[in-house]
């Protein structure tokens, strides 16, 4: 009994504390948004740190709905310090937006929660269950500015077409359900192993399009750019981080482990995918104006370049996909901490044009932010460039090296709207002065720039942080 | 003497140390008027740091031991792992290379102090940290550090055309930028390739560039492919003709240090690139697309000669002559005998010690007047006779004068491509009459005739610092025209390996005229 509670301790911990958070912050009648954001913060730290603290124990809880391997501790450790981060760039926005309320924190608790769920899904209804939780949570953080047309049009579309993707997927379950006899992911391979009838097969279809979904795969990304751009940039920015992340894993953790016998069913799918995001993310950029929705769609290009190794399969493909994941999380909370830092007395901004002539007027926000441009882009000494060569090897390993031409052949269709931040930052005559950024921000993106300037870092840390995502990998064969 | 001290990596790190060193300095600054003052003294810092390294890259050729085709002062440490390793060293081939980087830097620093108005601390920041870069890309010996090196170029070079660029800058460091992304982006997915088939042949993946040259056997399928990735790569960086385009545009853009640097340096990653990784990596793929290579060569040598007359902007008529001059390089790498090979190498110095001067020459008179306009000048010997001569030394060199460091570099490559065949070399010659052609001309109309503008009437000779910056290149040029050994003996064992390693892993029949 004890045992299978110290493997459900992170759910529980989460759990715990995002309801006695939710009575605390309604107990008193002054706000306590910033108690809760402090004890938030210091949960989802404990969270992701969880699986060190307990030793990384292995094993399935009830009756097998979850499983705990290295895989699932380290999905929770990224998105558990995802969601910190979030957190704590939230705050300076969330004040001066006198959106500061305590339910913002409960909000985000519960999605991790939903994640976390994922992370560990070993059962159609757990991923179920966990897809649902985090989405329900998000649709109201989309919306939390319920004053703002945009932000409440984006938690609305948001939901009507979550919605959709969670019925295409529901669907799907239902299907391999009904063809397998079995709920549970290592019968379901079992089945598959000798050869997946066509109802499973489209049942598996069904179940990877409402994932694609949530990655914002193209041809499913259509509701990225305007919820992306209508929910208030934090919220924003914690979309693009840990949600991506876990929706990622979770795709993984299924082609590889029910559906790990049909691999060249699902490898098609996964291709298609890939191309489109990549083709559909670099294009559709080309012409926005506006940060927020550049980042949505590079984000579904960078969705794509994700399932490339994915599309190798294997351990080495699992291996870049987590590799590349990682620094995307990382670029992504750094450049949202960037975009946060884009206020001027009035309020925030958030054209790129509005960036103009940044490096004279605040030379160390253009550094920093030129740097995870460029490390975007793939350009080395940054670690964007190893998150690429990380995800591409394994593809190139497998013979895809046609899908590796054509994700850098987009790379450099993307690397033109990167260079356009750049370029109103350094070439531009100066627009606006930003207002100062309080120090937490800065530290953010301080520590995020670290961390993509490998070689300071890589020669140091690479050694322990890929045997952790080395082990990961492994876990799922 | 250097067995304990990592001289490589001291000359290549030391320039990015001190550019963090002036960050750090500057952001620590509170006044504006400490950051002014830092602001004003960060040339003299630039210009220590690369003079230093200048001195260590001196003491490194002195030396260098050139009767080996072995690495010298290798160093290989654990970086990246499986098999992806920090691993420096430089034969023959390279190591002339980073003397010349060294040799360019100080210079344009020189060159800048005057030139540059505004933002001169992150200039200087952009100029050494490109200097790192550059001469990481001549001391790497693994094809990821390489890579990383190559690439990195393009975000200090975006920046100087950028934002101290001319008019058009924009539009010429997206064209930069984008034009060489795309090419290196194929290279490094041939890198990749590379990566994974070493796993498969030999056991341990590894991008070690003397393992994968001395051990793998790449199919003569694949070689194909690989060769034209590789190609594609550092024939955008050359430029060859067609994908030359950008450099025109850059060029004219480009503050006129950046220019040196541009034709200097960054021209010559590409050539050094075929030499060190296209002919050894892929042998086989090389000499079948040698006939393609001495096509676009000629080509570039002839169209671009006659495009470079009828330009009307001065830098214009330099960019273009630069492809014309880099196609000999082209046509000697590929004709892979000794004279074209050593031709090659001795062409890419020499042009870039010309190219550099003569860029010089066009900032001299365009930190006086704010044009390059061919048509504005006219009789500057008047009034200028000392820049004249100067111009007039360099135009000559251009050419290909015998006594200049020009004229060794085309004799050697056309010899080198005559053995392989004759019609290359000759047109390779026509080539050498149109570049006499564009560079009289030039010379013709901003030097000699009558003053017809007014606003020349006021023009300046050169100053004691510009003359300072074009002697040295003037006397390199000279002494390297008359007594070519410098260069050939110590790059001579490594090109006799290298075509030794051709020869090796090629039927001798093949090789065709040889």
């Amino acid at each position: 009994m004890w045992e299978k509670l110290i493997l459900f301790f992170p759910e529980l911990l989460l759990a715990f504390s995002a309801s006695q958070l939710l009575l605390f912050g309604v107990s008193k009648k002054s706000n306590r948004a910033d108690i809760v954001r402090y004890i938030g913060i210091a949960v989802l730290l404990l969270f992701a740190f969880s699986g060190f603290l307990l030793g990384r124990p292995n094993g399935t809880a009830f009756s097998g709905a979850l499983v705990i391997d290295n895989y699932s501790h380290y999905i929770k450790f990224i998105i558990g310090l995802a969601a910190a981060a979030s957190l704590i760039f939230a705050k300076p926005y969330l004040q001066s937006e006198k959106l500061d309320r305590h339910e913002f924190t409960v909000l985000l608790l519960y999605a991790v929660l939903g994640m976390s769920i994922m992370a560990s899904a070993n059962n159609l209804l757990s991923i179920y269950i966990g897809i649902e939780m985090q989405a329900l949570a998000l649709y109201i953080m989309a919306a939390f500015n319920r004053n703002s047309l945009r932000s409440t049009e984006a938690g609305l579309k948001y939901f009507v077409l979550g919605a959709l993707s969670s019925g295409l997927l529901l669907y799907g379950l239902s299907m391999v359900y009904g063809f397998s006899g079995t709920l549970d992911f290592d019968q379901i391979a079992a089945v598959v192993e000798g050869g997946a009838s066509p109802g499973m097969i489209a049942g598996m279809v069904f179940m990877l399009c409402g994932l694609g979904f949530k990655i914002s795969a193209a041809p499913f990304h259509m509701w990225t750019p305007d919820v992306y751009e209508g929910s208030p940039t934090p919220v924003t920015g914690f979309f693009a981080a840990a949600p991506k992340f876990a929706a990622m894993c979770l795709i993984a953790r299924i082609c590889v482990g029910p559906f790990g016998g049909i691999e060249d069913q699902w490898q098609q799918v996964v291709i298609v995918f890939a191309v489109l995001s990549m083709f559909v993310g670099a294009i559709g950029a080309l012409a926005q104006t506006n940060i927020k929705r550049l980042m949505a769609y590079s984000s579904i290009a960078n969705m794509g370049y994700a399932l490339v190794p994915l599309a190798a399969g294997g351990e080495a493909g699992l291996k870049g996909m987590l590799i590349f994941m990682s620094i995307y999380v990382i670029s992504v909370v750094g450049v949202f901490a960037c975009i946060l830092q884009m206020r001027i007395r009035n309020g925030m901004v958030e054209q790129i044009s509005d960036l103009s002539g940044l490096s004279k007027s605040n030379k160390g926000l253009a550094v920093v932010l030129s740097m995870f441009m460029f490390s975007v882009m793939g350009i080395p000494p940054l670690l964007g460039f190893f998150g690429k060569w990380f995800a591409f090897m394994p593809a190139v390993e497998a013979g895809l090296v046609w899908l590796v031409v054509l994700a850098l052949v987009a790379s450099v269709i993307g690397a033109f709207y990167y260079l356009r931040i750049v370029k109103s930052m350094w070439f531009d005559a100066p627009a606006h002065e930003f207002v100062e950024a309080p120090a937490s921000l800065r530290w953010v993106t301080t520590v995020s720039a670290a961390l993509v300037m490998p070689l300071l870092i890589l020669p140091f840390t690479a050694i322990p942080a890929t045997s952790f995502i080395s082990q990961a990998a492994a876990s799922l064969f | 003497m250097f067995d304990n001290v990592p001289i490589l990596s001291l000359i290549t790190f030391f320039p990015a140390l001190a550019a963090v060193f002036l960050i750090i300095i500057a952001r620590s600054a509170r006044s504006d008027e400490a950051k002014a003052q830092i602001a004003k003294n960060s040339p003299f810092v630039a210009l220590l740091v690369s003079g230093v390294v200048f001195l260590l890259s001196l003491i490194l050729v002195v030396n260098f031991d050139g009767s080996t085709a072995d690495f010298q002062f290798v160093e290989d440490t654990q970086w990246l792992g499986g098999g992806i390793d920090y691993r420096m060293g430089v034969d023959g081939i390279s190591i002339l290379f980073i003397l010349l980087t060294t040799f360019l830097t100080p210079l344009c620093i020189l060159a800048s102090q005057t030139s540059i108005k505004e933002r001169m601390l992150e200039y200087m920041v952009a100029f050494l940290i490109l200097e790192t870069l550059m001469i990481g890309v001549f001391c790497s010996l693994d094809l990821v550090l390489f890579y990383l090196f190559f690439e990195a170029v393009l975000i200090p070079m975006y920046i100087i055309i950028g934002v101290w660029g001319g008019k058009n800058r924009v539009y010429a460091s997206y064209k930069f930028f984008l034009y060489t992304l795309l090419g290196s982006v194929l290279m490094l997915a041939a890198i990749i390739w590379l990566y994974a088939q070493s796993g498969v042949q030999l056991g341990a993946r590894t991008t070690d560039m003397t393992v994968l040259i001395r051990e793998l056997d790449v199919p003569l399928g694949a070689q194909t492919w690989l060769w034209l990735a590789f190609f594609a790569s550092f024939a955008v960086k050359m430029p060859m003709w067609p994908v030359h385009t950008w450099l025109p545009d850059a060029h004219v853009e480009a503050p006129t240090a950046g220019s040196v640097i541009l034709a200097g340096i960054l021209l010559k990653l590409g050539g050094y690139g075929l030499l060190r990784f296209s002919l050894p990596l892929f042998p086989d793929a090389s000499i079948k697309f040698a006939p393609l290579v001495f096509t676009l060569s000629i080509i570039a040598i002839i169209y671009t000669s006659l495009v470079a007359y009828r330009q009307k902007d001065m830098k214009k008529l330099i960019a273009y002559s630069s492809v014309a001059h880099m196609g000999f390089v082209t046509m000697g790498i590929f004709a892979m005998n000794v004279q074209g090979i050593q031709g090659a190498i001795f062409q890419m110095l020499s042009h870039g010690l010309i190219s550099g001067a003569l860029f010089f020459c066009v900032g001299v008179i365009y930190d006086r007047m704010h044009t390059r306009e061919i048509a504005f000048y006219g009789g500057l010997v008047k009034q200028m006779p000392v820049f004249a001569a100067t111009l007039l030394f360099f135009t000559m060199a251009n050419v290909g004068l015998p006594g200049t460091s020009g004229f060794v570099g085309e004799i050697l490559t056309m010899v080198g491509a005559y053995q392989v065949n004759p019609w290359v070399a000759a047109g390779a010659a026509i080539g050498m009459i149109l570049s006499a052609v564009y560079a009289l001309h030039l010379y013709r109309e901003v030097v000699f005739g009558e003053v017809t503008n007014p606003k020349l009437e006021t023009i300046t000779d050169m100053t004691g610092r510009e003359m300072f910056i074009l002697a040295p290149l003037a006397l390199f040029t000279l002494i390297l025209g008359v007594y070519p050994s410098l260069v050939t003996d110590i790059t001579a064992a490594s090109v006799d390996n290298l075509i030794a390693d051709i020869t090796a892993s090629v039927s001798a029949n093949t090789l065709g005229g040889r």
